[in-house]
């Protein structure tokens, strides 16, 4: 399985998505297998420095696109992409990673975990040979493949100039559909996203929603979607709760009130009492987030700071 | 004729008498000195004759051979002075011999005679006391120190001719000579504190808040964590104030360390108030732990029963941090060197502030433009045995415009301090009789012992170190945090609420590594 193969040009291996795109790599250095030519393939892309916000959106997109069998794209950089194909991976799913180094060379190294995985479910992919070391001006090239090889990119997050948007500008190019996450107008880091919107990207609101237009785009590309992806669709079961937490909850309205205070951007506890009603001492909240935290419903994401616990 | 005259000398922060034996005998002039003696205490033999001249005393050409005994202990320091003079004096019979029989003398003379103040007046005068001493005469400028040990009338002068006129005087007139009373002045002033720093001025940081009192009640270490400005340091400061007050002995090993230090000031007797260091975080590793050739004591051990307060955590150096452990572990340090070893006490608890990143204002992405590398690369730099030995962690916000206008008063210190005061009053009864005195000094087994955890806490507590993923260590911090929170609000056992809340502030980088 650890082999390097190579496909080039010309081969029968060669992926069909490649060859429809300007400028297509002539030869591709590949551990692991390259992206089904039948499946639906989607890359989640976003900045490597990115928030709370964007960690639990791609995590949460990467998780429903794995649980669906749809192959997520992506660079294996640090923040987005690395968090979605992680997801997507733990999920079940399969993701690929194409690299601006040599397949034989992870980086970046924090990402280690995530690699050892691609080379059995997906694969690492890159256009230069075993042994290239990582240079700044290989990652825009390689950027064509991660969009080359997908249906549609999502951007989770990015900077009004990111590195990101030439991943967009390839992809627009080659003729792929683009969506992006919204975020708000203060985040810097959404500043991209919404840009994007702005410009007539698709608007990612519901993943549900987004696998029922994926699997139009699909349809008009003659690929299908894995079976059961447009059949089964994630909910997010913000208001179906595990039968014990419901329980919990309905027992404990104190508890039920510090919930329904929290969303998923992380508070402090001094922001959640300022949306709670009567008297709340410090320590009585800082003792009921933590049982919402022990009950799986919520998340320390540092030591002051709450929010709600995506699923799971 | 041979005269011996009882001083004394420092040891760490304890002290032992000395005995300057003086002898004047026919023979070739000269004034040599033997004991064992550094070299500000050889030139004592210049202050001594130069001092005695000008106060009107002629030395006659005979051979003046001192010794300070113990022989073998080194003698440092220019408290030696007044009792090689006293004891020249009385070898050339100026006054009855019994005159400085039963009085121990300290203090450094200058070329007219003057006394001037020396270091570490309290631990000798103690010493000396407890060695059946009833009587000692010091400089003016350190009377105050010594009076406030019991048992001993501590008397001071400003020169040598008036030590002169006290030995040549009669029982009756000596009373009326050199001030100086007796230990009671810790009665008179023990209520005296000035406060200018109160949490009234701590607008919002309701955790911070909460987290510091928890800390003071059960004197653990703290650790904060937030962007610049938002008040740790603020907070830190303020600390010392919601503490319980000095005990007379705590107070007394306090002024002891600040005496050695030489950093009494001039005419103070007992501190009063804890103490509070804050180190610079280009502190050397000898300044912090103390050190010298004839080792000081450093700012952990000024800061012994206060708090000792490292802003930028993780700019310290390495090792001067990593030197934490030991004084954090046994509560005194023992600090060898070429002129001796000493053992300072190191009783302190540690406070510490740091940003969550190099530029401060991680998590807040609209500001902070540091990678995740960075951000892990800052965090871990504060080592893992340092993080270790602290109890609580709190994160600060960026404070609110809001918050820093209208809202309610904050809390004031007195009535933070009242709640902590009940909790040091359970520990008192708690630990009657064992060495401990702060739930944070608890062991093993004493959380065994005294954390014990109902049916349904128990289970309770399993749950929770299962979905926080807990270590053993951390479990046991929790549960000491726990008996602190319960102790604050007088509850006997410890329940889920405080199991809870305490787990909120347990401490771990690992939110800011992921």
């Amino acid at each position: 399985m650890k082999e390097i193969r190579v496909v080039r040009r010309g081969d029968g291996e060669y992926p069909r998505r490649l060859q429809e795109i300007p400028g297509p790599p002539g030869e591709l250095y590949i551990m692991g297998d390259l992206p089904g030519e039948e499946r639906a393939s989607v890359a989640v892309i976003g900045a490597r420095d990115c928030s709370e916000y964007g960690r639990h959106v791609a995590n949460r997109l990467g998780r429903i696109l794995g649980k669906n069998g749809i192959q997520v794209i992506s660079g294996m950089a640090r923040g987005i992409d690395g968090i979605a194909q992680q997801a997507a991976v733990e999920a079940g799913g399969s993701s690929f990673a194409v690299l601006g180094s040599g397949v034989d060379i992870c980086y970046p190294a924090q990402n280690r975990r995530l690699y050892e995985k691609l080379k059995t479910a997906g694969g690492l992919l890159s256009e230069y040979p075993p042994g290239t070391p990582v240079r700044a001006w290989h990652f825009p090239p390689r950027n064509r493949i991660v969009s080359g090889l997908s249906d549609a990119v999502i951007v989770v997050e990015a900077r009004e100039r990111s590195g990101t948007l030439i991943t967009v500008d390839m992809a627009l190019e080659q003729g792929k559909e683009v969506y992006a996450v919204p975020g708000r107008l203060t985040d810097g880091l959404s500043a991209g996203c919404n840009r994007l919107l702005k410009l007539g990207a698709g608007i990612l609101l519901d993943p549900g929603e987004f696998l029922e237009e994926l699997g139009e785009i699909a349809a008009k590309r003659g690929i299908l979607l894995s079976a059961g992806a447009s059949g089964e669709k994630e909910k997010v079961p913000r208001d179906a709760l595990p039968q014990t937490a419901y329980r919990l909850l309905t027992e404990e309205p104190h508890l039920r009130q510090l919930y329904d205070a929290l969303d998923f951007l992380p508070r402090s506890s001094e922001q959640i009492k300022e949306r709670l009603s009567g008297e709340w001492g410090e320590g009585q909240t800082a003792a009921g987030l933590m049982r919402l935290c022990m009950e799986r419903l919520a998340v320390q994401v540092s030591p002051g700071r709450f929010c709600l616990r995506g699923e799971e | 004729m041979y005269s011996t005259v009882i001083s004394g000398a420092l040891q760490g922060v304890s002290a032992y008498l000395v005995f300057v034996e003086v002898d004047v005998a026919s023979g070739l002039p000269c004034f040599s000195m033997v004991g064992s003696l550094s070299g500000e205490v050889k030139e004592s033999r210049e202050r001594v004759s130069v001092a005695l001249k000008n106060a009107g005393f002629d030395l006659p050409p005979k051979k003046v051979t001192v010794n300070l005994s113990p022989a073998d202990r080194r003698k440092e320091g220019s408290a030696f002075d007044l009792p090689i003079a006293v004891g020249i004096l009385n070898a050339l019979n100026c006054f009855g011999q019994s005159a400085a029989e039963e009085i121990l003398f300290l203090g450094e003379l200058g070329l007219n005679g003057e006394l001037k103040g020396v270091r570490g007046v309290l631990p000798i005068v103690r010493e000396a006391a407890a060695r059946g001493i009833r009587q000692c005469i010091v400089p003016a400028a350190n009377a105050g120190e010594g009076a406030v040990i019991p048992g001993i009338r501590v008397r001071g002068a400003e020169n040598i001719g008036e030590v002169f006129a006290f030995l040549t005087q009669g029982q009756e007139e000596k009373e009326e000579l050199l001030s100086g009373g007796m230990g009671d002045v810790w009665g008179a002033s023990a209520q005296e504190r000035e406060d200018i720093l109160d949490f009234e001025q701590v607008n919002g940081q309701d955790a911070a808040r909460r987290a510091a009192e928890i800390a003071a009640a059960g004197f653990h270490n703290l650790l904060m964590v937030g962007p610049p400005g938002a008040g740790k340091s603020m907070i830190a400061r303020r600390i010392p104030g919601i503490l319980p007050p000095l005990t007379l002995e705590e107070s007394l090993e306090v002024t002891s360390v600040v005496s050695v230090a030489g950093l009494m000031e001039e005419g103070k007797g007992l501190v009063k108030t804890r103490p509070f260091q804050s180190p610079h975080h280009t502190i050397s590793l000898a300044a912090l732990t103390g050190g010298g050739v004839s080792p000081r004591p450093g700012m952990i051990s000024l800061a012994h029963r206060g708090v000792l307060f490292l802003d930028e955590l993780p700019e310290f150096q390495q090792t001067v941090l990593d030197s934490l452990r030991q004084p954090l572990e046994e509560r005194r340090i023992h600090i060898s060197r070429a002129g001796g070893n000493v053992t300072y006490p190191s009783d302190f608890m540690l406070v510490c502030a740091m940003n969550p990143c190099p530029c401060g204002y991680y998590p807040d992405r609209n500001r902070c433009r540091c990678t995740d590398p960075q951000v892990r690369r800052y965090m871990r730099r504060v080592s893992g045995p340092i993080l270790d030995r602290i109890d609580l962690c709190v994160e600060l916000q960026p404070v609110d415009i809001r918050e820093l206008k209208s809202r309610k008063k904050p809390e004031s210190s007195a009535s933070i301090r009242e709640r902590v005061l009940r909790a040091r009053r359970c520990q008192e009864q708690r630990f009657q009789g064992t060495s401990r005195r702060f739930n944070a000094d608890m062991e093993v087994s004493d959380i065994e012992k005294y954390c014990v955890l109902g049916k349904e806490e128990q289970a309770f507590m399993e749950k929770l170190y299962c979905s926080l993923q807990l270590s053993a260590r951390s479990y046991h911090r929790i549960l000491k945090v726990a008996r602190t929170i319960a102790d604050l609000e007088g509850q006997e056992t410890l329940g889920v609420e405080q199991l809870l809340e305490a787990s909120c502030y347990r401490p771990s980088l690992e939110y800011w590594m992921m």
